[in-house]
């Protein structure tokens, strides 16, 4: 991305240091996660209002030339230290890796909603490859993402906080209980579905973060049959969980099949022996565990 | 349940801490669990007994320093804050 309208005092000293840094993300990536939607109009009001402020106190700053040395070295101390912040955190949390799973776009997280909470017409469930790398998930709709499952993380806590508003038992000390409690039951079940793949030797290419992004499509369920439980009392609650939790075990089912079970037992052909079978077991349990989960996380919701 | 993200530090510490305790020729070789009954055939795909073996063997070796470790300082805290 250019940056032509970078001005006020910063951009003499500021140079100096950027340019031998490079940019960090390179904006003609070919695989092209995130479209670029900065237009130059942005930068034109951000800059004007940079300088602004920036003007007043730094003629004065500008004027004594010992400042000036030190704010050079702060800012390149400040770049450098940022660079390599960036390298260490990188080698611990694979940043380039989470950023494909928030590649999406609107229509995407619409047609993905919908597919959970209506999983049945939906027939091709294969994930979209592209030279051995899955597509990002806006040009793929059977591709996991991070964004629903954040999101979905998020809006349940805070329907869970309302919920129990609406029953006179809130304190702001339950969000935090809410969130820690939901999160525990998040990791332990990545666990047991990591240790039950190892005990039964599957191999296939589901990473941690697609069983963290699996798991955490059923907060959408959940979230709408709370909400249906303040608004319709509990018939409304069960009618709607009864639903959610249905469409996420199809959902779940028909995702995961592909994942774990062999090509040919996939396609849904009877195939004989015992490890297809064993897959075929633990593709649902992994599927039933969600709607045991979706119930015990907020059956206290709603009274 | 309430659970805190403390509570399952704790249960993973104690987990680890009671696989790690397992003895290998004391109480695995008298069950049939023991290191030299797993190695099978190398030809076809280890089965669950296998794998589960292979596992508590892993996790006894890798974990047993870091375990060192964590235990003390899991001393030091409960002997100060109870």
């Amino acid at each position: 991305m250019e940056y032509p309208n970078q001005s006020g005092f910063r951009q003499r000293k500021l140079q100096a240091g950027v340019r031998m840094r490079g940019t960090p993300g390179d904006p003609r990536d070919p695989s092209l996660l995130f479209d670029d939607t900065s237009a130059g109009g942005d930068k034109h009001d951000l800059s004007g209002v940079g300088k602004g402020p920036g003007v007043c106190p730094g003629q004065a700053l500008i004027s004594d030339p010992m400042s000036n040395l030190a704010l050079a070295y702060g800012s390149s101390l400040a770049s450098h230290g940022r660079e390599m912040m960036d390298k260490n955190l990188d080698r611990f949390i694979p940043i380039s890796k989470l950023k494909y799973y928030f590649a999406v776009d609107t229509v995407y997280v619409g047609k993905k909603l919908g597919l959970l909470v209506f999983p049945y017409m939906h027939d091709n469930w294969e994930v979209i490859y592209q030279q051995d790398t899955p597509v990002a998930p806006r040009f793929d709709i059977n591709a996991p993402d991070l964004y629903i499952p954040v999101m979905g993380f998020i809006t349940y806590i805070l329907v869970a906080g309302l919920a129990l508003g609406t029953q006179n038992r809130f304190s702001p000390e339950i969000l935090g209980i809410q969130a820690s409690s939901a999160l525990v039951w998040l990791i332990i079940e990545v666990l047991a579905v990591l240790l039950s793949l190892y005990l039964v030797t599957v191999n296939t290419d589901l990473t941690t973060i697609d069983l963290v992004a699996f798991s955490g499509y059923k907060y959408v369920g959940m979230i709408v049959g709370v909400i249906a439980g303040l608004l319709f009392g509990r018939m409304g609650y069960h009618l709607s969980l009864l639903w959610c939790c249905v469409s996420t075990f199809v959902f779940t089912i028909r995702t995961l099949r592909l994942k774990i079970l062999s090509e040919a037992a996939a396609e849904g052909r009877l195939v004989r022996g015992a490890k297809n079978q064993l897959r075929m077991y633990l593709t649902m349990a992994i599927a039933a565990a969600q709607p045991v989960f979706m119930y015990w996380l907020t059956f206290h919701l709603v009274r | 349940m309430a659970f805190t993200l403390y509570a399952l530090i704790q249960t993973a510490i104690l987990f680890t801490n009671a696989i790690a305790v397992l003895h290998e020729e004391r109480f695995l070789s008298k069950i049939g669990w023991g290191a030299e009954q797993s190695i099978g055939g190398f030809g076809d795909e280890p089965g669950i007994k296998a794998q589960l073996l292979n596992l508590i063997r892993s996790v006894r070796t890798v974990m047993r320093v870091p375990l060192i470790a964590v235990n003390s300082v899991c001393i030091v805290l409960l002997l100060l804050f109870g």
